[in-house]
């Protein structure tokens, strides 16, 4: 049997620059990958609230309620009555009801008692389903109203919708506020490393410096450095935020965590550009600090 | 030059080293010679004089053009500044990485310079494991792998003994026969006398010079390894030699 003699020249590939510093780095992986992990979770978070926002919104723009005012002579159910049927006919509507007396009750009952409830004027009612490709305007239904003669209210829900948007808009900037946050504390947390570990290896760094290394290429081992160690400590934190929001999921049932926080499969997915995200922040990071710091040397 | 707010260690030195040359540099321990050569290396700058390096005025340089220069003069470092983490194979090769040049163009000459100065068996050695002569020899390797128009070696025969001593002299010459310009810091006046090399001495600040004066080895005696067992042996005219390197450190004006 012939063993053909491995030569290591052959196999031989420049070793790093930069010697392993394991404690250090240990460190510093913990730290970017929670740092990550919490970014992620904001992530899905405002994923989840953005998309429950986004179906209340839906759910308020195809509605919109009419309130009749009943004339002399009639009651307010045939008014309601007579308002239902002329709306249903308008375009951008798919369908019109009168509330009925029992109905309108149950939902003022919570509020008001028993006791008052039939000393009220219950206000007449007509619940409008609007088209939700092209829902007909507070306008359209205004008109309708007009032309069959009767006296009434059109609300069309646009102060909820406001407030709806108003709040999600809010949630999108809160997370990305942190988003912005947890960046800025990986940036400068790298930052700090990079600070260490350039002053850990002054020797390897002055012995680069000294052979005509030009600070391009003493920026490019830490940047590479630490780079690559954001880019797995961005996927360790990524992973376990998605194992956090498939756990939520699954603990919640087939339509997500709760009403309030729907996730679908693929929302999790949201989290796949974070180590990217990671190693370019670390990348920059680094390169900027040895940069500054080459430039104070001389 | 001055360290600090300390009196100045440099204070009269004007020398010219023409191409090609060799010289030693003397003087006791603290007279500074160190301190010249790392003005010569770039590590640092003068508190006030003139240096000129192939021609340029180093003041005035771009801080992007100071790479350059350095990557022109190759260095033996008192304490070698081996990379510990690093092979002897990838301590040489470190020079030839920063200037750019893929592993192919370079694995060849690596290990042959690294059998030239005697350590083709510990290649893959990590400096701590080498011998005081051994890291000696690495640390020249190193300096000498791009083909430096100028080496600077700092006390590199201060480790080691009298037969060590000899060998990397011949190295010195035999690398100045390949036309590279050649100074060597030592306080061993016996190495010196024996060279019959000139010689710059260091004294109180200020610089002497005195030819060399031929005697027991003049430059031819030592026989070195033959010239196509060396790398750079066929490749003498690349030596880039048309400018001068030339060194006109001119301290002995007031202060600016
Ligand atoms: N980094 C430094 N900081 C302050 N003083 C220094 C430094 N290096 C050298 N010196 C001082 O400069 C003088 C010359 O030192 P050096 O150039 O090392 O001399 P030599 O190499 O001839 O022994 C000495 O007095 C030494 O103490
Ligand atoms: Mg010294």
């Amino acid at each position: 049997m012939s063993v053909a003699t491995e030569d290591p020249m052959a196999r031989w590939k420049p070793a790093p620059l930069l010697p392993r510093d394991e404690e250090r780095e240990f460190s510093l992986h913990f730290v970017v990958a929670v740092l990550c992990f919490l970014a992620c979770l904001a992530a899905v978070a405002a994923i989840g609230a953005d998309r429950a926002a986004s179906g209340w919104a839906r759910d308020i723009r195809g509605e919109a309620t009419v309130q009749v005012r009943p004339k002399l002579g009639e009651t307010g159910s045939t008014a309601a009555a007579r308002a239902a049927e002329a709306l249903a006919g308008v375009k951008g509507v798919t369908e019109a009801a009168a509330l009925e007396k029992e109905k309108a009750e149950a939902l003022l009952k919570p509020w008001l008692g028993d006791a008052v409830l039939d000393d009220l004027p219950i206000p007449h009612l007509v619940t409008v389903r609007l088209d939700p490709k092209a829902p007909a305007t507070a306008a359209d239904l205004h008109r309708a109203l007009s032309a069959a003669g009767i006296d009434g209210d059109v609300d069309d829900h646009a102060r909820w919708l406001r407030d709806v948007e108003r709040a999600a808009g809010l949630v999108r900037w809160i997370a990305f506020g942190v988003f912005v946050v947890v960046a800025a504390a990986a940036g400068a947390v790298v930052a700090f490393a990079t600070r260490a570990g350039m002053a850990a290896q002054k020797d390897v760094v002055e012995v680069l410096h000294l052979s005509g290394a030009r600070d391009e290429f003493i920026a490019r081992v830490f940047q590479t450095r630490f780079g690559r160690l954001a880019f797995e400590a961005g996927a360790v934190g990524a992973l376990a935020a998605i194992a956090v929001a498939l756990i939520l999921k699954l603990l919640g049932g087939q339509d997500g965590f709760t009403p309030a926080l729907p996730l679908s499969w693929w929302d999790v997915t949201a989290v796949s550009p974070c180590p990217l995200i990671a190693a370019t922040v670390a990348a920059l990071a680094a390169r900027l600090t040895t940069l500054r710091l080459l430039r104070g040397w001389e | 030059m001055r360290y600090g707010r300390s009196s100045e260690v440099l204070k009269d030195v004007a020398f010219t080293l023409a191409p090609g040359s060799f010289h030693f540099l003397t003087g006791a321990s603290g007279a500074g010679k160190s301190s010249l050569l790392k003005l010569i290396y770039l590590a640092h700058r003068p508190s006030r004089g003139r240096i000129e390096l192939f021609g340029h005025d180093v003041e005035s340089a771009s801080r992007n053009d100071l790479p350059f220069l350095r990557r022109r003069v190759g260095v033996v470092f008192q304490e070698f500044r081996l990379l510990d983490h690093l092979s002897a194979f990838d301590n040489v090769a470190l020079p030839l990485r920063i200037a750019g040049m893929k592993p192919d163009e370079y694995r060849d000459d690596v290990a042959e310079l690294l059998t030239w100065v005697g350590l083709g068996q510990r290649l893959w050695a990590m400096p701590p494991t080498l011998s005081g002569g051994e890291k000696q020899r690495l640390a020249i390797a190193r300096a000498v792998v791009n083909r430096p128009d100028l080496l600077l070696a700092d006390e590199p025969t201060g480790n080691v003994d009298h037969e060590m001593a000899l060998r990397i002299l011949r190295l010195f010459v035999e690398l100045n026969r390949l036309g590279t310009t050649v100074l060597i810091a030592s306080h061993d006046q016996d190495l010196v006398r024996r060279s019959g090399m000139p010689v710059l001495h260091l004294y109180d600040g200020k610089l002497t010079r005195h030819s060399g004066e031929a005697r027991a080895e003049p430059r031819a005696a030592p026989r070195p390894a033959p010239r196509d067992e060396t790398p750079q042996a066929d490749e003498q005219a690349q030596f880039d030699l048309g400018d001068e390197s030339e060194f006109g450190d001119d301290f002995g004006e007031d202060e600016a």
